[in-house]
């Protein structure tokens, strides 16, 4: 057993509002600068939809992520002997196209204009021409399926549905959509450090983080086609590559990441979990439909006096493992399996996991009126708008079995609190409900504290980084005088 | 005074251009390796990347080879040059793909003038390299064309006086009565080597080595001095 530790991600999609103030937070810290203008490391999409960058999850395409072939994974986009033989143009690469080109208005002509018959208009310029340009796409062009027709109807999740379904999807009265927020997954099995010609990208030992080295990148962009994310991007202006680095900076002092702190429908929690990094390679080869709960068997035990002990023999600090213990990663994922990996088939084994959402409540329309019977409140997840295929396409490698319990367990918790709190359902059909679902009554309050009632404390369990013992405090502060920190402080100049 | 000249661009110039050379890649490595890529522009523009690109790296590193290999096994060149039919082909190959270089270094440069986006990314010093490029590479084909079978007197001529610069020994009397263009080649080829520090020809330098047998994932450590900076799985 070789434990290690990594912080995790939770994100809990009923919750998910899709106001992008996690996309802003994120924005005004770190990709403000030239050449990262078109860049969101997090971004929050509308599904159905096709995402951004575009389709995004068509992996034919983009070639992202890993394959398995002869028994051994291997890199969908870049066998070791392909690199080089596409070292001069990497041929799966999305270009900004894909993205969108990112523009400003042209402000000062509202002021400056001369005095004319017309209104004057600020005209939209390039951010990296500084041209006059026509908008065609930004990076939420679909948000709350706008242009359906041309996005959501293309979302690659879509697989599998009949016709009837797709249908059904889209039609009036009926249509349904959720907001599926994104950011670096910071997998254990990460296809963007195994495809770096440079071995630029790492993962940190101590919290697993993925970083980019952003001195021995050599813009090979391989990450970027590798991602099947799509999380890395390319600086076109340093002529690096630039992924979300899970604000370390902030966690390494105590503080939630941006998007985490600046979340407005509290749908996000943050936690470390420990896991058998021995198993990594196993676990990522299993056949797709084991493939989630390979992932949850490789989370290991934090209370279990074994683990604790191999934890210690690695070095992880106890005050990291008793913040393991505290985790809500570990409940959402391992205690009450409600949170779910998204494309886990991609086998980078990535571990933000999500809640999947449920659908919205259905009302009946009886003469004219539309009333909300309680019986028919909390409806049969396989009558839910969205169609189990779609949601089990996303958090299920296509298999439907851990997703419908998942989303049983929630609608379970729902109407045992409704019988509590409201009284229209009775007691008796709330506990078969539970019971149905494997969730027994504390199990349900406990899921519905951390849901609804968390607070800031709860949601971000951020464990000590130990900085302070990090080889680098270890050196002589006075070699480092005049100089900004430990890390290397030159600017990003270009010119040659 | 022609003796003079010939003694300054083919005796003096390469030992200069070498210095140069030498010190500015480590210097600019350690002061400045930050840069020490080709800055790829293929992000802003896909297409024509594909079709200026791929030829010409095939094309000038397939050149290139030739030149190396003229240079290390002269006899093995001349022996198979010594049939004509052998001869004929090794002269037509070059010269195809020393037309498929000029004619991709050319797409190269449309495609920089053409695409705003790329022009955005094309410094200064970017195009005074392609001037240098094309001058080397467009001389390169005249000779070939109008100075045949340079592959038996590369071999000749200009092995030898390349091997007498590397012993410190130049007897610029090889190619002192080479025809003008192929003086030109030459001397241009010892700026091309001078201005390669300052240039983003220094990507060459950086190639992918190591990747072909690291193992896949990449893991660095903060607080285990013993494991800090060590790549492992």
């Amino acid at each position: 057993m070789d434990v290690r530790s990594q912080v995790s991600m939770v994100f809990h999609l009923d919750k998910c509002i899709g106001c992008h103030t996690c996309s802003i937070a994120c924005k005004n810290i770190w990709t403000d600068r030239q050449g990262t203008e078109y860049m969101w490391w997090n971004n929050v999409e509308t599904k159905p939809g096709t995402g951004y960058p575009t389709i995004w999850e068509d992996q034919e395409r983009y070639k992202g992520g890993w394959e398995k072939g002869n028994g051994k994974l291997h890199l969908k986009s870049t066998s070791k002997a392909r690199v080089v033989a596409n070292i001069f143009h990497n041929p799966h690469m999305p270009s900004m196209d894909d993205y969108y080109e990112p523009w400003t208005y042209d402000y000062q002509t509202l002021f400056n204009a001369p005095e004319g018959n017309d209104q004057p208009v600020a005209r939209p310029v390039s951010r990296v021409t500084g041209e006059y340009m026509e908008i065609e796409a930004g990076p939420n062009f679909d948000d709350d399926l706008g242009g359906s027709p041309i996005y959501a109807m293309n979302d690659p999740n879509l697989e599998g549905l009949n016709s009837e379904q797709r249908e059904q999807l889209f039609a009036v009265e009926r249509l349904v959509f959720f907001y599926f927020p994104r950011i670096c997954n910071h997998c254990l099995n990460p296809s963007c450090v195994a495809s770096c010609p440079s071995g630029a990208l790492y993962k940190r030992g101590e919290d697993g983080i993925v970083l980019i080295d952003q001195k021995r990148c050599r813009a090979w962009r391989s990450c970027v086609a590798a991602c099947p994310y799509k999380k890395t991007f390319y600086n076109w202006h340093t002529g690096k590559s630039e992924k979300c680095i899970l604000c370390y900076p902030r966690l390494e002092t105590g503080q939630a990441p941006a998007c985490f702190h600046s979340c407005v429908g509290r749908i996000r929690y943050l936690g470390v979990l420990l896991y058998d990094a021995e198993l990594i390679d196993e676990v990522a080869s299993r056949p797709d439909d084991e493939l989630v709960e390979a992932q949850r068997q490789m989370i290991l035990d934090p209370f279990d006096v074994k683990v604790i002990a191999a934890a210690r023999k690695n070095g992880i600090p106890d005050d990291v493992i008793t913040h393991a213990q505290m985790s809500p990663v570990y409940q959402f994922v391992k205690v009450w399996k409600i949170a779910l990996p998204p494309h886990i088939e991609y086998r980078t084994l990535p571990m933000l996991f999500y809640v999947p959402p449920m659908s919205p409540v259905m009302a009946s329309r009886e003469n004219d009126t539309i009333s909300h019977l309680s019986t028919d409140l909390f409806h049969d997840i396989d009558e839910s708008r969205v169609p189990m295929q779609f949601l089990a396409n996303l958090f299920g490698a296509g298999h439907e079995g851990k997703l419908r319990y998942a989303l049983y367990k929630q609608r379970a918790v729902r109407l045992y609190r409704r019988a509590i709190t409201v009284g229209d359902i009775d007691v008796e059909t709330a506990a078969r409900a539970l019971r149905e679902a494997n969730c027994s009554p504390e199990e349900a309050d406990e899921i519905y504290r951390l849901t609804s009632l968390c607070t800031f404390e709860e949601r971000f369990v951020i464990p000590p980084m130990h900085r302070e013992e990090a080889i680098q405090m270890l050196e002589d502060p006075h070699g480092h005088r005049q100089s900004v920190g430990f890390g290397f402080t030159a600017g990003p100049r270009r010119g040659l | 005074m022609i003796h003079y000249l010939d003694q300054l661009l083919f005796a003096a110039l390469p030992y200069a251009v070498m210095v140069v050379f030498l010190l500015g890649t480590i210097q600019r490595y350690r002061a400045q390796s930050f840069s020490y890529s080709s800055l790829s522009s293929q992000f802003l523009e896909n297409r024509q990347h594909f079709w200026a690109m791929v030829p010409f790296h095939y094309g000038i590193l397939t050149v290139l080879a030739g030149h190396l290999v003229a240079f290390l096994i002269p006899r093995q060149i001349l022996w198979w040059n010594s049939k004509p039919a052998r001869l004929y082909v090794l002269e037509v190959t070059a010269l195809a793909f020393g037309i498929i270089t000029l004619v991709s270094l050319g797409a190269v440069v449309l495609r920089r003038l053409t695409s705003a986006k790329v022009n955005v990314v094309t410094s200064k010093a970017d195009w005074f390299l392609y001037l240098l490029l094309f001058v080397q590479i467009l001389t390169g084909v005249y000779v070939a064309v109008f100075n045949p079978w340079g592959s038996s007197w590369f071999a000749a001529s200009a092995t030898p006086y390349l091997w007498s610069l590397i012993k410190l020994n130049p007897q610029i009397g090889y190619v002192a009565a080479m025809p003008l263009a192929v003086k030109l080649h030459i001397v241009n080829a010892f700026i091309v080597v001078g201005f390669f520090p300052f240039t983003r020809l220094v990507h060459i330098l950086v190639v992918p080595n190591p990747y072909l047998w690291r193992r896949p994932q990449v893991v660095r450590w903060n607080r285990d001095p013993r494991r800090t900076g060590a790549i492992e799985s």
